[in-house]
């Protein structure tokens, strides 16, 4: 139930993934070795351009990687309707970059 | 001097459509016995009405492929010896297509998907023309070459889970098909094919589970063919944006 274009917004949300899954993996383990308070991360996080951007694409990307795989699940297990697998990949996606981007906005926005 | 003969317990799918059971006969072992020998037996000894398909009996033909305990196998070439578990074996129509009735299943799905795949050769000379040379070294040449073999046996196809969850998904067998194609220097019609190959039951739903390589009795691996049509459309998509 997927083609081409699909599959390769798929493959193209991962590559963009991966790196970012690295950095924040990377800035974590940094970031606590001395011990971070929330209110330190935030202190730093509010009003960064750079953070907003980093976590946005982020999120972005996760929306759009996610709603293609549980597309392809419900496809093969229960959502056999061309349409209704569509309006749900949509759905998914959207409801996953609301989420995503309104918890980067809280972090971000000062 | 005589000895009784070892039997064996076989149990046959029997019915047509979506009904049917398994029905129980006793057939005695032989040397060298393949599956197909077996089914004959009882067709020949026990019971007139059984039906199933076969043709060459010699692993050519594409036709005679069941699932043995559970497997999808070419029956002719598939010895007793090495798939009975403690001298039982269950014989069944071939998975992901419709029966006809008893072990012979209704290829048309599969053939369609072949069809599907824009698996047909898309000449570019007449007759009237000279053959074109082919170089059999060259890289092209030698991918087609990994996947000719194929004898549309449709146990590639019976293997895949990929193709029991998607009825849209044209299946390891079109899709080595097409890449066979798209490797061929004769054929003029590579557009097509990639077009094909690419919609939504397209190469892009294989999961690369590998069932298809690893029950091909011809040892083709349709897989190592999909993962090449997902390279080329993708490149495709890069240089034409479709």
């Amino acid at each position: 139930m997927i083609g081409l274009k699909l599959y390769m917004l798929q493959r193209l949300s991962a590559m963009v993934m991966a790196p970012l899954v690295l950095g924040h993996i990377a800035v974590m383990i940094y970031a606590i070795q001395g011990g971070l308070s929330a209110a330190e991360i935030l202190g730093r996080t509010k009003g960064s351009i750079v953070w907003a951007l980093f976590y946005g694409t982020f999120a972005l990307a996760v929306s759009i990687h996610a709603a293609i795989g549980v597309r392809v699940i419900l496809a093969e297990t229960i959502l056999k309707n061309r349409h209704a697998l569509d309006g749900l990949t949509l759905a998914i996606g959207a409801g996953l970059a609301f989420m995503g981007l309104s918890a980067v906005y809280a972090v971000t926005a000062s | 001097m005589s000895s009784a003969k070892t039997m064996l317990l076989v149990s046959v799918w029997r019915g047509t459509g979506t009904q049917g059971r398994y029905e129980a006969f006793e057939v005695p072992q032989e040397d060298n016995q393949t599956i197909l020998d077996v089914v004959s037996w009882v067709q020949q000894n026990l019971d007139a009405t059984l039906s199933y398909r076969f043709a060459c009996r010699v692993g050519m033909c594409g036709s005679c492929a069941m699932m043995v305990n559970g497997k999808p196998r070419w029956t002719c070439r598939t010895h007793v010896g090495k798939v009975a578990e403690n001298g039982r074996i269950d014989v069944a129509p071939l998975r992901n297509l419709p029966v006809i009735k008893d072990l012979a299943t209704d290829m048309d799905p599969f053939f369609d998907k072949w069809v599907g795949a824009e698996g047909h050769f898309h000449p570019t000379r007449t007759r009237a023309d000279p053959i074109e040379a082919i170089n059999p070294e060259s890289p092209s040449r030698k991918l087609a070459d990994e996947g000719i073999e194929c004898i549309n046996c449709a146990v590639c196809f019976a293997a895949c889970d990929t193709v029991t969850a998607n009825s849209d998904y044209l299946g390891p067998a079109a899709l080595n098909r097409a890449w066979t194609l798209l490797n061929d220097e004769k054929d003029g019609d590579r557009t097509g094919v990639l077009d094909a190959v690419s919609g939504s039951g397209g190469c892009h739903n294989c999961h690369s589970l590998g069932s298809c390589a690893a029950y091909c009795p011809n040892e083709l691996s349709p897989i190592t063919a999909i993962a090449g049509l997902k390279r080329e459309t993708a490149r495709s998509f890069f240089r034409k944006g479709r």
